[in-house]
């Protein structure tokens, strides 16, 4: 389970957000500017809250008031970015292995076949992400996140910035994810639609606030045309 | 007429020695002060930044003075390695490779300085989410990734340290076999009647040398840069 409770102030935002969500699946929906990836952040460990409580299972990564706060590398939650963000001076193959080899992980060779089989990476194994299409660094950054064997995954936007042709070749890819990897994910994203087919819980941010918490019925038709 | 006498041979090797000395001892060094210029913000900083720069404008002759009356045998860091350490700097040639890679360090650093300022530290932040303490994201991502930079700046200091004339001859002298470079000895040269034509063989070594350090690092720079950018 996730219990987030967190406070930050980021410029004029003041952003104040709590819930409770067993996922497995937990969507993030709201505008931009929502504090949305300040959250996802604060999560990962990269932005320190102001205040508050972040417990992942009943592990405490961040309690204010206990002065415990783990630092990102040792939260082992899995990140994948808005921009993929892979290291441009290593292969694929290496970019891939970065997580195992940082978390002093053994080499587990089915686990590693298994990710690249599912994300369809193998063909891009020896490339420099330089000379990856967007779809392709989007699915090498998911298999760089799970294999570090996350406890948690969190994919801020991971196809705003595809176009809808390479969107819809990523799409399958995640909802394979969601149903094969059997880790709890934090999905963002401020589409609705994309949303709809992945998260089975939404969390819905506005102006750095719960505004609405539940289903993918929290997300109206409205929703659906609003941010598009 | 041009070939190199045994006196020759000893100041072009005491030079590359000296050079490559000067160098090394200040790479490590140059990379630590570039990355606290680039990353850290603390009082005093335009200060250090000042003092690193302060070589590059001061008359050459005013840092070896500097030099001889800090690290000379009776002053005082100079007095206190020897009689710690038994390190002695005046009039050796390791004089000259401190004078070098103090004349040459601006050089190595600023480049480099501007490689960390260019880097995305969003991919810092990618390698902790993968488990990469502050010490291997350095090693692993931030220092990769400002290869060229040190490519350059190793360079240009490596260049500066072989051409340095004026800080090593006020701080360790001309002396053949201990502190002559190959510039001390053009000079010296010049002033002998008759040794025109070893000044210039001396001119055409100064020249060969640079260029092949210039074309090695563009060698080096060139692959470097494919690496972060090609496939």
């Amino acid at each position: 389970m996730l219990h987030v409770d967190l406070r930050k102030a980021v410029g004029d935002l003041a952003l104040c957000v709590a819930f409770d969500s067993e996922g497995p699946v937990t969507g993030l929906f709201g505008p931009s500017g929502a504090g949305k990836t300040t959250l996802v952040n604060m999560i990962a460990g990269l932005v320190r809250p102001d205040a508050g409580r972040l417990a992942l299972g009943d592990q405490v990564l961040f309690d204010h008031d206990r002065r415990i706060d783990v630092p990102a590398h040792k939260r082992r939650i899995g990140y994948v970015f808005q921009e993929g963000r892979l290291f441009p001076h290593m292969t694929v193959a290496r970019n891939l292995d970065y997580g195992r080899w940082m978390a002093g992980l053994p080499h587990d060779s089915a686990e590693f076949a298994r990710i690249l089989a599912m994300l369809d990476i193998e063909p891009l194994l020896g490339r420099r992400p330089g000379k990856l299409s967007g779809g392709e660094r989007q699915r090498v950054a998911i298999g760089r996140a799970l294999m570090l064997k996350p406890r948690l995954l969190l994919l801020d936007e991971p196809l705003a910035s595809l176009d809808p042709a390479r969107k819809s070749e990523i799409m399958p890819y995640l909802v394979k994810l969601r149903d094969e990897a059997r880790i709890p994910m934090v999905y963002v994203s401020h589409y609705a639609r994309e949303l709809k087919r992945i998260a089975n819980v939404i969390v819905r941010l506005d102006a750095g606030h719960v505004s609405a918490m539940g289903g993918p019925d929290v997300l109206s038709k409205a929703d659906e045309v609003a941010f598009v | 007429m041009l070939e190199l006498t045994p006196e020759e041979w000893t100041a072009i090797r005491l030079s590359l020695r000296i050079a490559l000395v000067a160098t090394a001892v200040s790479l490590p060094i140059g990379i630590a002060a570039a990355w606290v210029l680039a990353r850290k913000h603390f009082p005093g900083k335009a200060l250090l930044d000042g003092l690193i720069v302060l070589p590059l404008v001061l008359p050459p002759v005013v840092t070896g003075y500097l030099l001889l009356i800090s690290f000379g045998r009776r002053g005082p860091i100079g007095s206190f390695l020897y009689e710690t350490f038994g390190i002695v700097f005046s009039f050796r040639w390791t004089g000259a490779a401190l004078a070098c890679g103090i004349m040459a360090f601006p050089l190595l650093v600023r480049p480099i300085r501007i490689s960390f300022e260019a880097i995305d530290r969003k991919l810092e932040d990618a390698a902790s989410t993968l488990g990469a303490n502050a010490f291997w994201r350095f090693v692993t991502v931030t220092l990769p990734l400002a290869m060229p930079g040190i490519i350059a700046g190793t360079l240009l200091c490596f260049a500066k340290a072989l051409g340095e004339f004026g800080a090593t001859i006020t701080f360790v002298s001309n002396i053949p076999g201990e502190t002559q470079t190959i510039s001390a000895a053009i000079y010296t040269y010049t002033q002998t009647p008759a040794g025109d034509a070893a000044a210039l063989r001396l001119v055409i070594v100064a020249i060969v040398i640079a260029m092949a350090a210039l074309l090695a690092s563009e060698f080096f720079a060139r692959r470097a840069s494919r690496k972060l950018h090609g496939d």
